[in-house]
């Protein structure tokens, strides 16, 4: 990317790919690329690093731009640190941002609503980390998420909040210890058109369980994904075969979920009406098309994904994130299984107790 | 670990009405004192039934046969051969390990030589093979049982044989006997051998997709010419050509084979045609039997046409309404290379894909002799061996030794030596067989006993639990794991609804149940009924088009209901054990062909 693109205060997800993890972070960089690769994505844009740069380089506490000011704190003065990080908070949440950055989102999500047709679409805003290491993430606050955020006001006010996230005690005594410059912080905020979900879930494109490659395995629960995420409900499992599409299903009984506020602002948890609570969340329909979606985007990345997704009221599947799978991915590397002198040397081998071939 | 335990062979109690039945069996069959400590599991596959005292010919050879291929012949490393014993007559077994690494090491070098001589020539042996079971095929026809004249022929005498014909009594007899011996040697040549690739290529695909299900490995495999298929393929075409000649009006439900042969004796050339295509039809393809072949009174289509002349009518209707009744070889063999081509791609280095491409090809080589064999061996001749001892039944009939043929199937083999010793000095002596007074009474006790077993309930094992059972030769012929055994162990926690068995053919499916426990009873089967019976052979194929789902007693993931209910694309569970005594005609049952369990819903 060019600097001119880096240096962009917001960019939308066409203008992206998984080459701007810099600039948009990684959740914003994957759904970049995923639309390049013609995946249907909820639409919407990336608040770049740079836009938060210029925003923390600009406000100021007691006279020193932010930076300055968190080199200064201690991180063995308990109180002192939670002040200081207190008053930068306050000040990322409240403070006018630079002009130029307000007004890039402002407008940025101007010409989102004209893309959907919705004069104050509702959207979700979500941290996007520039770093891998899922510990500093998870310190860091970069596991933000707000969903059903309406008006350009609101917007801006909740890219600010992922911000200052990163202003919390936990966050900055991480990088105080660890010598982690501030100068090196980076943090995107993704703007995405809120999916109305029936129904929603997480699917991995290999077992999770045993490390199988060869199904996807698709949770799944009404109204919306968050519910799935934080174990606010157990969820129907469906294990598919790749190979011959044949489904494993396990239908839970779903008691809760969480579905866009009445108001049309934020969103409440409540219980699942009686009737709905033991019924598929999904259909066979719409499993088939998580599988082919998921296979999609696996094939297009070239190693096994996580992915989250929603389901609307018209059944079409939307994807709304997805990364590389981890936790298997290293047991790969144990497993293998190698061509033998003669094929029936693996027999040999096998009933004479496994010993190595060529005895 | 202590108190689980299966019942002790010596905690066995005696079954009313059965006393006196080990004289029915070999006194190597009965179990010792010392077999209380080794773990014997039921031979369900085979012996589903009460073992009546010929048929104890059935284990006794076969295991001589299968334990001299692994111990003797091929040195297995891990283990020489198994061991069997009778009680209540019902088949047990256990398998000798061979335990110290020492042993294990000199016997794995033999292995390596012995068994790579094979893999390594496979194809040639093989062929061999098939020249050599059909010669022993030829062998075991050509036996005469002899005809005992007033004199004997003029030609004995000025053709200088030398001998009277009393003495092939003995000579033919026995030859029956080492005909299936030599049968059971070469029906063992090769089955550790495929087994064994088999399970190679099985246990690489459950290590990289452990959620594959067990018969997707054989529906890889699986080959498209298969032997097994080809009499109710033929069947089909007897169809095909009944209604081509206009015939199709003599196949109703419900008529006699003799009457249909009448009656198509009577319809000018076009019956005459059809009668010689059946004939062409009958050598080799209707040498089926219509169990699997361990017992005398499974008798094949060709001894009784009853069951293929069932199957017809529906097919003649099939055909009528334009139906087409070829199996799709085509698409299935796509198939099959497209699920394969598919798991190979997700695979995840070249190295892997090597591998997995050496082992399903050494499967699709030795697959051949895996599906067919059965047809060879305990089809086609198992069911001409019975029927020339049925011969010799006959003779000890007409010779007032017994009272039917069939008795002499309650008679141990070396006791129809005796009683034919007996004829051959009647016969020489001028006197009278002594054979009526001492066999008829015992048979007609044998009788009474058989029917008092019947009714015993065979634990799924008996004695000590092992501390881990992983010898392969176990796992790769009857299935049994250790998850198995605990599964016998915790059954009697069952609320008494479900049956487990083996996962055959994926899929779940609700129905009614038709419990059928012969296939002379194929006709009462209604369109979309569950199938439950004992066990499945290439004659109850004709079924397979009307059911929704198929359960079995008897038989692995290689079993024949296994296979044709794959192919029909319909879920099947089979090895139960149990499941023609636990659901009854009329129940409606679950059958989850992904887990192997059957439930009954009401």
């Amino acid at each position: 990317m060019g600097t001119l693109m880096t240096t962009a205060p917001v960019l939308h997800f066409r203008d992206v790919g998984l080459g701007d993890v810099a600039t948009v972070g990684g959740k914003g960089a994957s759904l970049g690329e995923l639309l390049r690769a013609g995946i249907r994505v909820p639409t919407g844009f990336a608040v770049t690093t740079a836009a938060f740069r210029q925003t923390v380089e600009h406000l100021t506490v007691h006279g020193e731009p932010v930076p300055v000011r968190v080199a200064t704190l201690d991180p063995a003065d308990a109180e002192a640190l939670a002040a200081g990080c207190a008053e930068i908070r306050a000040v990322l949440e409240s403070a006018p941002p630079p002009d130029d950055v307000a007004a890039a989102v402002t407008a940025a999500y101007a010409a989102l609503c004209e893309e959907c047709g919705d004069p104050s679409l509702p959207v979700a805003v979500r941290s996007s980390a520039t770093s891998e290491d899922s510990a500093e993430a998870s310190f860091a606050g970069l596991q933000d998420t707000y969903l059903w955020v309406r008006g350009a006001e609101s917007v801006l006010a909740h890219v600010r909040r992922c911000w200052a996230s990163l202003y919390s005690v936990e966050s900055v005594t991480y990088r105080l210890r660890r010598g982690i410059p501030e100068t090196d912080l980076g943090m995107a905020v993704v703007v995405q058109r809120m999916v109305g979900a029936r129904s929603s879930g997480v699917l991995f494109t290999r077992s999770p369980l045993t490390g199988d490659k060869s199904v996807v395995a698709i949770d799944a629960s009404w109204g919306l994904g968050s519910a799935v995420v934080s174990g606010d409900v157990t969820p129907d499992s469906f294990v598919v075969s790749k190979v011959t599409g044949e489904i494993k299903r396990n239908v839970a009984t779903k008691t809760r979920w969480h579905r866009p506020d009445p108001s049309g602002y934020g969103v409440v948890e409540a219980d699942v009406p009686g009737e709905l609570q033991d019924e598929p969340s999904i259909s066979d329909d719409e499993i088939a098309g998580l599988v082919a979606v998921a296979r999609q985007v696996e094939a297009h990345y070239g190693c096994p994904q996580d992915i989250e997704w929603a389901v609307n009221d018209d059944g079409e599947v939307f994807l709304l994130q997805s990364r590389p799978e981890t936790v298997w991915a290293d047991k790969d590397r144990a497993r293998k299984a190698a061509p033998a002198a003669r094929p029936y040397d693996h027999v040999l081998n096998l009933l004479g107790g496994k010993r190595p071939t060529g005895g | 670990m202590t108190e689980r335990s299966f019942p002790l062979p010596s905690q066995i109690e005696a079954v009313p009405g059965a006393e006196g039945w080990e004289a029915m069996y070999p006194y190597f069959s009965r179990f010792q004192p010392e077999d209380d400590q080794r773990f014997w599991f039921y031979n369900s596959m085979h012996f589903p039934e009460v073992v009546p005292a010929f048929d104890g010919i059935t284990s006794e050879i076969p295991y001589t046969a299968i334990g001299a291929n692994t111990a003797r012949l091929f040195s297995f490393p891990t283990t020489m051969g198994i061991e069997y014993r009778i009680i209540n007559g019902r088949v047990y077994i256990t398998a000798n390990p061979v335990l110290d690494e020492a042993t294990q090491g000199e016997r794995f070098a033999h292995f390596q030589e012995r068994a790579g001589h094979y893999y390594g020539n496979w194809d040639r042996i093989y062929g061999e093979w098939q020249t050599r079971i059909e010669a022993l095929i030829a062998d075991i026809e050509a036996v005469e049982v002899p005809v005992l004249g007033d004199l004997d022929p003029l030609e004995v005498v000025t053709g200088g044989r030398g001998f009277a014909s009393n003495h092939y009594l003995r000579e033919n007899f026995h030859r029956c006997i080492d005909l299936y011996s030599k049968m059971w040697h070469h029906h063992t040549e090769f089955l550790m051998l495929g087994y064994g690739a088999y399970v190679v290529f099985f246990e690489f695909c459950k290590q990289a997709f452990p959620e594959m299900g067990d018969q997707m490995v054989a529906r890889m495999v699986a080959g498209m010419d298969v032997t097994m298929y080809r009499p109710d393929d033929e069947l089909k075409k007897l169809a095909r050509l009944a209604v081509e000649l206009d015939l199709g009006d003599l196949f109703v439900e419900g008529a006699e084979p003799a009457k249909v042969l009448s009656s198509l004796g009577e319809r000018g050339d076009a019956g005459t045609r059809w009668l010689a295509a059946l004939e062409t039809a009958k050598d080799p393809w209707f040498n089926v039997s219509v169990g699997d072949g361990f017992y005398h009174h499974h008798l094949s289509w060709a001894d009784d046409l009853t069951v293929p002349f069932a199957a017809l009518p529906r097919y003649v209707d099939q055909i009528r309404n334009g139906e087409d009744l070829t199996r799709p070889t085509g698409r299935l063999a796509e198939e099959r290379d497209r699920i394969a081509g598919e798991y190979r791609e997700l695979l995840d280095s070249d190295e892997e894909k090597a591998a997995f491409d050496q082992m399903l090809g050494l499967c699709r080589q030795v697959f051949p002799y895996i599906e067919s064999h059965k047809f060879y061996c305990e089809h086609w001749f198992t069911t001409r061996f019975f029927q020339k001892i049925r011969g010799f039944g006959q003779l000890l009939a007409d010779r007032g030794v017994l009272l039917e043929a069939d008795d002499v199937f309650h008679l141990r083999h070396v006791e129809v030596e005796d009683a034919l010793a007996d004829v051959s000095l009647a016969w020489a002596s001028g006197g009278t067989e002594l054979g009526a007074r001492h066999w008829q009474p015992i048979v007609a006790e044998r009788k009474r006993i058989v029917e008092a077993l019947s009714t015993w309930s065979a634990p799924p094992a008996l004695g000590a639990v092992p501390e881990a059972l992983n010898d392969p030769a176990v796992k790769m012929l009857w299935g049994i794991t250790q998850e198995t055994i605990e599964t016998w162990l915790g059954g009697e926690d069952d609320d008494g609804s479900t049956v487990r068995g083996y996962a055959a053919s994926p899929g779940v499916v609700e129905g009614v149940a038709r419990v059928l426990l012969n296939v002379n009873d194929i006709g009462q089967i209604r369109e979309g009924e569950i199938l439950v019976c004992p066990v499945t052979a290439p004659s109850w194929g004709p079924v397979f088009g009307k059911i929704a789902a198929a359960v079995s007693d008897i038989g692995g993931t290689m079993s024949h209901a296994a296979i044709v209910a794959r192919e029909y694309g319909m879920p099947a569970v089979v090895g139960t054990g149990t499941a023609t005594a636990r659901i009854a005609t009329g129940d409606r049952v679950r059958v989850d062909g992904d887990r192997g369990v059957v439930t009954v819903i009401g």
